[in-house]
This record gives C-alpha cells, sequence and structure tokens, in this order.
C-alpha cells in the first residue's frame, strides 16, 4: 500500500533536481560578491587606517587620505535623498492612491519606467544643461545631488508604488466606511503598511547614488579639490570618481591606493544601508508584524 | 425619539419613521445595470432584512447608501436615497455620512494595527484624543461587540492575529466606534462558526435598541430569526418587501419570493 508509482518517482526526481538547480544559482550569484570583497581586502585592507580615512591627499593624490572625497559622497548622497525621497514618495502615493485610471496617468507611468531606462552620462549631461547652466548652481553639491536624485527617482517611486499596492484594498475599503478621508487612509492604514517596501526603495537608491560617476563629473564633482566643501553650492571631491582617478588618471599611483578607496566606497554603501535596514526592522518590531 | 415598532401604523406615519428611503433606484457598472426598481423604507430602529441569491446586486445596494460608489468610476446610481429624510447626494459632507453608517464586510477586516488601535481609529479620525475618552470607547464597543472578554488582556496584540470569527466580532466593535445611527451588515456570518454567528446574532437584537440594522444575508433563516421586515433582490431587481412574519407564512404577492424562501431555488 502507498507504494510510489512511477509517475510519483519521476516528479520525485524532477523535485529534487529542480531544488539542486536553483540552489546552485543561488550559490553563483553570492561568488562574484565574494571574490570582489575578498581582493578589495586582500589588496587594498593594508591602506585603511584612521589616517586614510580622515586626512587629505598628498603627493599628487599618491599618497595622504581619501577625507575629502568621502565626505563628499556622504554629502551628495545625503541631499540626493532629500530631493528625491519625498519628491519619489509623494508622486507614487498620488499615482497609486488618487490618479484617475486614464490616458495621462499612463502616459506617466511610462514616463517614470523610461526615465529608468535612461543612460547616466545622459542623465550627467541633462544635469549639465538644466541646474549647472540654466538654473546656475554652478558645478557644484547641489547640482550634481539633483541629477542623482533625478536620476534614481523612478527608484524610489517604483518601490513605493509597489508597496503602496501591495497594501490590500480591503483595509482602504474598510477605512473610508468609516468616514476617513483618502489622505487620512494613506497616513493611518496604508504607509504603515508599506514603509518597509519604501525602505528597501531607499536602500537601492542608497548604493545606485553612492557609485554613481558620470552624473556628478561634470555637474559638481572636482578631480582634487583640498578644501572642504562648506555649503552645498561648493564643489566636492566624491570617492566614485576619486576612485577612476586614482585608477587611470595618475602616474606612479601605489598598487594598493585604488583599492583601499574601492574598499571605503563598498563600506560606505554598506553603512547607509544598514541604518536604512536597521530603521526597517525597529518599524517593524514597533507594529508587532 | 419616535416610538418604533409601530409597524401597522398608517403609511404617513412609516414615512416619517423611516431612516433611510429608497425611491426608483438603479444601478449600473458601465452600460450593465445591476439592479433596478428598487423602493423601500427602512425604519428606525428595525433590522431590515435583505435575502437573495448571489449576483442579485445586495452589496452593490449597500455601497450606494454611505456612497461608496464614488471610489468606482464605473459604477452609477440614479434615483433617490434619502437618510434622515434628506437626500444623501444633497449632503454636503460624505464623510459625515459615511461615519454614521457603520459597515460589515462578509469577509472580516481585522486591519493589521492593535485590537485597541483598531477600535480606537474611527473616533481617532473623528477627532478624539483623549486617552480615557478612547479607553472608553474601545472597551464599551469590544463589550458590545462580545468579544470584551476575549481580548481585555491583550488589547496591543494585533487585531488581525485573532480567529476569524473574532476579527469579525472586532470589525462589529469597530463599527459601533463610529456610533453609527445605521449599521449595515453584508453577509456578516459568512466565515463565522455557528457559535459566534449566533453570540452576533444576540449582539444584533440588542443594538436594534439604539439603531437602524439593514442586514443583507444568504441565510433565509437568519432572516426569519432577526429580521422585523424583509426584502427580498432577484436577479437585479427588487421583488418585494414585506414584514418577516408574512414572508415566512406565505403572505407574498409574488411566486418567486415563496419559492426562495421555502427553498425552492437559489
Amino acid at each position: 500500500m502507498f507504494e510510489p508509482t512511477s509517475l510519483n518517482k519521476k516528479n520525485d526526481r524532477i523535485q529534487t533536481a529542480v531544488k539542486a538547480g536553483f540552489g546552485l544559482m543561488t550559490l553563483m550569484l553570492i561568488i562574484p560578491v565574494l571574490i570582489i570583497l575578498t581582493m578589495l581586502v586582500y589588496k587594498g585592507g593594508g591602506v585603511i587606517s584612521m589616517e586614510f580615512l580622515f586626512t587629505n591627499p598628498t603627493n599628487g593624490m599618491t599618497a595622504g587620505g581619501i577625507f575629502p572625497a568621502l565626505l563628499g559622497t556622504i554629502w551628495l548622497v545625503l541631499v540626493a535623498l532629500l530631493i528625491s525621497v519625498p519628491l519619489g514618495v509623494a508622486a507614487a502615493i498620488y499615482l497609486s492612491e488618487y490618479a484617475p485610471e486614464n490616458w495621462l496617468t499612463r502616459v506617466i507611468n511610462l514616463a517614470i519606467i523610461n526615465l529608468a531606462g535612461v543612460p547616466s552620462i545622459v542623465h550627467a549631461l541633462f544635469g549639465v544643461g538644466a541646474f549647472v547652466l540654466f538654473f546656475g548652481f554652478g558645478t557644484s553639491i547641489l547640482a550634481a545631488s539633483l541629477t542623482l536624485a533625478i536620476m534614481t527617482l523612478p527608484i524610489v517611486i517604483v518601490a513605493t508604488k509597489e508597496s503602496l499596492e501591495a497594501v490590500p484594498y480591503a483595509f482602504r475599503e474598510a477605512c473610508w466606511n468609516m468616514g476617513a478621508t483618502r489622505w487620512q487612509t494613506i497616513r493611518r492604514v496604508v504607509l504603515p503598511n508599506a514603509i518597509s517596501g519604501i525602505l528597501t526603495g531607499v536602500i537601492l537608491e542608497v548604493s545606485r547614488t553612492s557609485g554613481e560617476t558620470a552624473p556628478i563629473m561634470f555637474t559638481g564633482a572636482a578631480f582634487f579639490l583640498p578644501l572642504l566643501p562648506q555649503s552645498v553650492f561648493d564643489q566636492t571631491m566624491a570617492l566614485s570618481l576619486h576612485l577612476f582617478v586614482v585608477s587611470t588618471q595618475v602616474p606612479d599611483m601605489p598598487e594598493a591606493l585604488p583599492f583601499g578607496v574601492a574598499l571605503v566606497l563598498i563600506s560606505l554603501v554598506l553603512v547607509l544601508n544598514s541604518i536604512s535596514i536597521a530603521l526597517r526592522v525597529y518599524l517593524r518590531s514597533k507594529k508587532k508584524w | 425619539m419616535v416610538e418604533a415598532q409601530q409597524s401597522e401604523a398608517a403609511p404617513e406615519a412609516a414615512a416619517a419613521e423611516a431612516k433611510l428611503t429608497v425611491r426608483d433606484l438603479r444601478i449600473r457598472y458601465g452600460a450593465t445595470t445591476v439592479l433596478e426598481g428598487v423602493n423601500l423604507d427602512v425604519r428606525r430602529n428595525e433590522i431590515f432584512g435583505i435575502i437573495g441569491p448571489a449576483g442579485a446586486g445586495k452589496t452593490s445596494f449597500l455601497k450606494c447608501i454611505n456612497r461608496m460608489d464614488m471610489f468606482n468610476t464605473n459604477m452609477h446610481a440614479d434615483g433617490e436615497i434619502t437618510f434622515d429624510g434628506e437626500n444623501i447626494r444633497r449632503w454636503a459632507n460624505v464623510y459625515e455620512l459615511r461615519r454614521r453608517i457603520g459597515v460589515v464586510f462578509p469577509l472580516p477586516v481585522g486591519l493589521p494595527m492593535t485590537i485597541y488601535d483598531n477600535v480606537a481609529l474611527a473616533p481617532r479620525l473623528a477627532g478624539t484624543k483623549s486617552k480615557a475618552k478612547l479607553d472608553e470607547i474601545v472597551q464599551r464597543c469590544l463589550e458590545r461587540a462580545a468579544l470584551w472578554d476575549e481580548v481585555k488582556d491583550r488589547l496591543d496584540s494585533l487585531g488581525s492575529l485573532l480567529s476569524g470569527g473574532q476579527q469579525q466580532r472586532l470589525t462589529i466593535a469597530r463599527a459601533l466606534s463610529q456610533e453609527p445611527e445605521l449599521l449595515m451588515l453584508d453577509e456578516f456570518s459568512i466565515a463565522v462558526d455557528p457559535v459566534t454567528t449566533m453570540k452576533i446574532e444576540d449582539v444584533l437584537k440588542e443594538l436594534k435598541q439604539e439603531m437602524t440594522i439593514i442586514m443583507v444575508t444568504n441565510l433565509v433563516q437568519q432572516a426569519r430569526r432577526l429580521a422585523d421586515r424583509t426584502a427580498f433582490f432577484l436577479d437585479g431587481s427588487c421583488v418585494e418587501v414585506g414584514t418577516t412574519e408574512d414572508f415566512f407564512t406565505g403572505e407574498v404577492s409574488d411566486p418567486r419570493t415563496r419559492e426562495y424562501v421555502e427553498g425552492r431555488f437559489g
């Protein structure tokens, strides 16, 4: 009784093969990450020190630290987030909660998807034309961050929209039936349930923003700048551009230095992401989900 | 307040007692008419049952009453509905209209917040901030929904983690927290065990003293147990409105009503 039939056995074998295959592919995803990290730590770990992190570059950038670039990247990312998160979340709330189903909404949605497909160098040119020249911000943190913000808006909008749409319609209906306005419903029921998805979007955006080089090259990031930026209207160095410079533009560069810069850049992304992840975990625990 | 239960009074008096009147209501989605020819009065402090098979337009009817049709651009309602003698289309403040009408859905919707917050939501929306006042409302509503004893020690656990039957009583408590004048229940017992159903039915009999209740149900016997008067909806029209007693003693004008009530179809 209950002997497996040949069909049962076949299904079992397929199931085992599928599980093993998918598991293998997942492992292969981790391999490049591990290799990159190992290489960076192995080759660049030696140059990392407090002095490297917190002093200016010297000797035509072949020695000394990377403090102006590190600080510059933090500036750029934070200002870009300050612009794109409110803008993107507001747009996503409008599109998913208020916008009527019509051709205009469809055009806007299509435009957002297209914006995500625009190459970063095109964003850079747009940034020069719009923010540096037209608005007269000059090459500055503000112009560079605005360019980065526009480039990463689709990430925030799409992530927010998807997490808003994942909140069951019945929750909204229950709330409207009590006499809540759309905004009251969004604030008390929809947003608290969507917040962790929104933060995931922010995490993706942080990673993208801190690594981008092309959009900031012409809009606000400088090749070498011994002075620290005093306001958003100053130029700044940035880790990503600095990495490009020390890897390719400077003769007699010690081999370890570019790897050190790359290691710092990746660690910075990890630290910024950990903050968002910690915030997400905290919000979840508070809501007891 | 007008004394209720004078159901055999003169027609004019009955009209004055009406909490809700519906005249020539026609509901369509796009070009498809789902319900038409609805004319009925719901009197104060009665339980008004609506029976009929699936697809008869019962839920669409409820949506029109608290103007939830606004959220569906495809949905159109013609005709006249008055609430407290005033045309609901002319209520300037649709949110106030909805606050006065509590709704309970077929499937319980426990919002993903604590039990306390679920019940305190409507008062908070209406601007109540005082903790003492909220505490009082939460306790009173949970007690009236026959849920207080089961949850009083875990008010800050998640409402959506309660069992189905408890969640449905939570939904009723939430509807009561609006201090509604009209409570509309749409097949509330569909996802609820028989014991809970009986508990809720007892609650409704109590609540009738304070408010008007419209109860849509698939269970003919439930209408018989609870409703003072009953309407029979079939295939997008209101076939008959009468006292529940007449419905179940065969005193009906349309043979289809008798057949449905006797369980020969539907």
